[in-house]
C-alpha cells in the first residue's frame, strides 16, 4: 500500500511545506478543501484546549495534564481518514483525534479534571475507547476489536495511538504479532514525539525508524511528516482502505514532536536543549495549515482571529461545563465494578454510608509552589 | 445423562455455549489443532470452525490483551492460559484493563470474558507448571474467580462465566481433571457464581475447601465420620465473591472452622474465610478458627511434590486438635 515509500530507504512521506504550498507525490489521496477547513478548526480547538488546560494547571484548577502541543496533525489527519464508526483506540496523548471523532471537549477535560464520567462514552455512538495509561498495553485491544470486526463481517476497522516509547513494551510486539499473523484489520499509529519523557527515540530504539519494524511482522511500515495534516491524512487512507477491504494491518509512524511537557508534572528542560524545541516550532502543523489556507484564500486573516477567539470561548465553556459537574457519588464508586453489585461491596457500602458527606476536595497545589520544583 | 470427567465437563460446557451463542470464541496456545494440552477443547475446532475455535502464538499479554478487546467489540472470549503460572505476563491486561473497564467508562463499556487455566500441583508436572494463583486474582477488584471440584459444578460454573456480563478467572483444578467422574446433564446449565456448597451436613465442624483439595476433605470428612465426628464439608465453589451466608450460616452451626487449600498461606483464602466468619459468627466459636495450606514456600519440583500436598489424614488430625481444644 506505501510501495513507494520504504523507511528502510530513509523514505517519509511529506505533502505540505513549511511554507504552506503542497507537493504532493504522484497518486496519494489529497485531503479537499471543506475538510481541510475542518481540520484546521479542530487543530485550533485542539490547541486553545490545551494551552487552557495547561494554564488551568497553573491555576490549581486541574490536575496532572499531558499537552498534545504540536502533535495535533496525527490524531486530526487520522480521524478525518476513517470512518466515524472505526474503532478508535487512544493512548492518552490524542486530543486531536477525540475531537475529529466528535467526542465533546467537556467529556475530555472532565476525566483529566479526575471524574470518571468524562469517560463515559457509550459504545455504539463513539466507538471510542477510554484514554489508556499503562503504555503500550492498549494496542492489542484495538486487534480484539479488529478480530470481532473479522469474524461478525463488518467492514468496521480500528486504528490504535501510542508513542514510539511504548513500542519497547512488549505487549505492543504481541500486538503486532497478533495482528500480522491474523490477518486484522488494524491501523497501529505510533506518534513518535522523539521524547519518552526525557528518554529520546535514539536510546529508545536502536532501529533507524519505528516504521520499518512492521515488515518483521509481515505488514507494511510508513514513515510520514507528523506535523504535515496532509501527509498524516494521505497515508491513512491508504492504510484504512487496505484494512478494510483485504484486512491488511498497517504501521504508520508519524514522525512529530511534543512541544510541551510530557505532563504539567514535568519539567522537560531538565533533559532538552531550547534550541531543539524553538526549530520544532517552526515546523508548528497548525501555522502550516494555517498558511496553506490563507495562500489558497480559502480562509482570511480576520477569519483566523475570529475560529481562534470561538476556541478560545469554545474550551472555557466546556471546563466551566465539566467545572460543574457533579463530583461522583460514593454510590457511583462502587456500583460499576460489576454489573450486579456483590454482596461483599453492598456491606462495604453501607458501612462506608454514614462517614460520607459532600466536602471539598483538596485545593489542588500548583506546581511552583511544589518542594524541589525548578519551575 | 453422561457420565463425564472434569476436564469432558469442561469441553461439553464450552462446546454448549458455542452452539446456542454465535459470539463465543475459545482460543489460546494449542486449543484448536490439538484440542489443548489438556485435551480440554478437543473436537471444537472441526465442529465450530477455525474462527471460532483457534490457536494463539505463545502470546498470553496477547491472549489477554486481544480478549479485551474482542468482548468490548461483541464477543464472548473464552480465552485458555495453558498453564496458569504462565499467566502472569497477561496480568497487566487482566488488572488493568479487563477488572477496570466498567467502572473506570461509568458503564459504557464491558468486558464479558472468561480466562481458563488449569491450576495447582500433583501430577509432577515442570517447574512453573503447579502454581496456585486464585488469590492474585480474588484481590483485584473487577474480577470474579470461579474454581468447581465436580464436573457436574465445572459445566454449571463455566457456563454461568460466560453467562456473565463480568471477567471471570475460571481455575481447572487439573490434578483431578480425569480422577472422578459424574453424571452430567447433557443439555447447558448454569449454576449460580457466589454460591459455596454444602457437600455434606455436620453439626461439630465446619471443613471448608475447594478444587483439588476437595478430594483429600472428603476423605478426611469419611474418616472423622468414623472416629464420631460429625463434619459440615463445604466446597467454596467461588473464590471471588465469596459466599458469605453459607460460611456464616455453617459456623454458627457447628462452632468450629477448618479452612484447608492446596495454595500458600499468608494472605490467602483461608486468611479471608476466616475474617469474615469471625466477623459473623464470632459469638458461635468454640475454638479458634484454624487454616490449613500449603507452606509459603515455592511448589517443589516433582520430586518433592509431595512434601508440599496436604493429605486427607493430615486435616483429619488437624480437624481433631481442633475438636479436643478447650479454653
Amino acid at each position: 500500500m506505501f510501495e513507494r515509500l520504504d523507511p528502510r530507504r530513509g523514505e517519509r512521506l511529506s505533502i505540505l511545506r513549511p511554507d504552506g504550498t503542497l507537493d504532493p507525490p504522484a497518486g496519494v489521496p489529497l485531503l479537499g478543501d471543506p475538510q481541510a477547513l475542518e481540520a484546521y478548526r479542530l487543530m485550533v480547538l485542539a490547541r486553545q484546549a490545551d494551552e487552557w488546560a495547561v494554564n488551568l494547571n497553573r491555576q490549581g484548577r486541574m490536575p496532572t495534564y499531558p499537552p498534545n502541543k504540536g502533535q495535533e496533525a496525527n490524531g486530526i489527519g487520522a480521524l478525518l481518514a476513517l470512518r466515524s464508526d472505526d474503532w478508535l483506540v487512544p493512548a492518552f496523548r490524542e486530543l486531536g483525534a477525540w475531537l475529529a471523532r466528535g467526542v465533546p471537549l467537556r467529556q475530555l477535560y472532565l476525566y483529566w479534571y479526575g471524574n470518571e464520567q468524562g469517560s463515559h462514552l457509550p459504545r455504539d455512538a463513539y466507538h471510542t475507547l477510554p484514554v489508556s495509561v499503562p503504555v503500550g498495553s492498549q494496542p492489542l485491544h484495538a486487534v480484539g476489536l479488529a478480530y470481532a470486526e473479522k469474524i461478525m463481517r463488518s467492514d468496521r476497522i480500528a486504528v490504535t495511538f501510542m508513542g514510539e516509547g511504548a513500542t519497547s513494551a512488549g505487549a505492543v510486539h504481541e500486538a503486532f504479532n497478533l495482528a500480522g499473523v491474523w490477518g486484522v484489520g488494524v491501523i497501529f499509529y505510533v506518534q513518535n514525539n522523539q521524547w519518552a519523557i526525557s528518554l529520546p527515540t535514539e536510546r529508545q530504539t536502536a532501529s533507524p525508524t519505528v516504521a520499518e519494524k512492521a515488515f518483521a511482522y509481515g505488514f507494511e511500515g510508513v514513515q510520514v511528516d507528523g506535523n504535515d495534516l496532509f501527509a498524516v491524512y494521505a497515508a491513512v487512507s491508504q492504510a484504512a482502505e487496505a484494512a478494510r477491504s483485504a484486512r491488511l494491518p498497517a504501521l504508520i509512524e508519524g514522525f512529530t514532536y511534543r512541544l510541551g511537557a510530557h505532563t504539567t508534572a514535568d519539567d522537560p528542560r531538565r533533559y532538552r536543549d531550547e534550541e531543539e524545541v524553538r526549530r520544532w516550532s517552526e515546523l508548528d502543523p497548525l501555522l502550516r495549515l494555517e498558511r496553506y489556507l490563507l495562500r489558497k484564500e480559502l480562509l482570511s486573516g480576520d477569519q483566523v482571529d475570529t475560529i481562534r477567539e470561538q476556541a478560545r470561548a469554545e474550551a472555557r465553556r466546556a471546563f466551566e461545563e465539566a467545572e460543574g459537574t457533579p463530583d461522583p457519588s460514593l454510590e457511583d464508586t462502587y456500583r460499576f465494578m460489576y454489573a450486579q453489585m456483590p454482596e461483599v461491596l453492598e456491606g462495604q457500602l453501607r458501612r462506608q454510608q454514614p462517614y460520607v458527606r459532600p466536602v471539598e476536595p483538596p485545593a489542588l497545589v500548583p506546581p511552583d509552589s511544589r518542594a524541589g520544583s525548578r519551575q | 445423562m453422561s457420565v463425564l470427567t472434569l476436564v469432558a465437563a469442561v469441553r461439553d460446557a464450552l462446546a454448549c455455549e458455542m452452539a446456542v451463542d454465535p459470539a463465543v470464541v475459545v482460543f489460546g496456545e494449542d486449543v484448536g489443532r490439538e484440542g489443548g494440552v489438556f485435551r480440554a477443547t478437543e473436537g471444537l475446532q472441526e465442529r465450530f470452525g477455525a474462527e471460532r475455535c483457534f490457536d494463539t502464538p505463545l502470546s498470553e499479554a496477547g491472549i489477554a490483551g486481544a480478549a479485551v478487546g474482542m468482548a468490548i467489540g461483541g464477543l464472548k472470549p473464552v480465552a485458555e492460559m495453558q498453564f496458569s503460572g504462565f499467566s502472569y505476563s497477561a496480568m497487566d491486561q487482566l488488572f488493568n484493563h479487563a477488572a477496570r473497564m466498567r467502572n473506570r467508562t461509568r458503564g459504557a463499556l464491558a468486558v464479558p470474558l472468561v480466562v481458563r487455566m488449569p491450576y495447582g500441583g500433583g501430577i509432577g508436572a515442570p517447574e512453573h507448571h503447579s502454581e496456585s494463583p486464585e488469590v492474585l486474582y480474588a484481590h483485584v477488584p473487577g474480577l470474579k474467580v470461579v474454581i468447581p471440584s465436580t464436573p457436574y459444578d465445572a459445566k454449571g460454573l463455566l457456563i454461568a462465566a460466560i453467562r456473565d456480563p463480568d471477567p471471570v478467572i475460571f481455575l481447572e483444578p487439573k490434578r483431578i481433571y480425569r480422577s472422578l467422574k459424574q453424571e452430567v446433564p447433557e443439555e447447558g446449565y448454569a449454576l449460580e457464581i457466589g454460591r459455596a456448597r454444602v457437600v455434606r451436613e455436620g453439626r461439630d465442624l465446619t471443613l471448608v475447601s475447594y478444587g483439588a483439595q476437595m478430594k483429600e476433605a472428603h476423605e478426611a470428612a469419611a474418616h472423622l465420620h468414623q472416629e464420631g465426628v460429625s463434619v459440615e464439608l463445604v466446597d467454596l465453589r467461588t473464590i471471588y465473591p465469596l459466599d458469605q451466608q453459607t460460611l456464616a450460616a455453617s459456623v454458627q452451626k457447628t462452632g468450629r472452622l477448618l479452612v484447608v487449600h492446596e495454595g500458600p498461606g499468608s494472605f490467602g483464602v483461608a486468611a479471608e474465610v476466616i475474617a469474615l466468619v469471625l466477623e459473623r459468627a464470632f459469638v458461635h466459636l468454640e475454638a479458634p478458627p484454624l487454616r490449613l495450606t500449603g507452606a509459603d514456600t515455592v511448589f517443589p519440583l516433582p520430586r518433592g511434590e509431595c512434601l508440599y500436598l496436604i493429605s486427607g489424614q493430615r486435616i483429619a488430625a488437624e480437624a481433631q486438635g481442633l475438636l479436643a481444644f478447650r479454653p
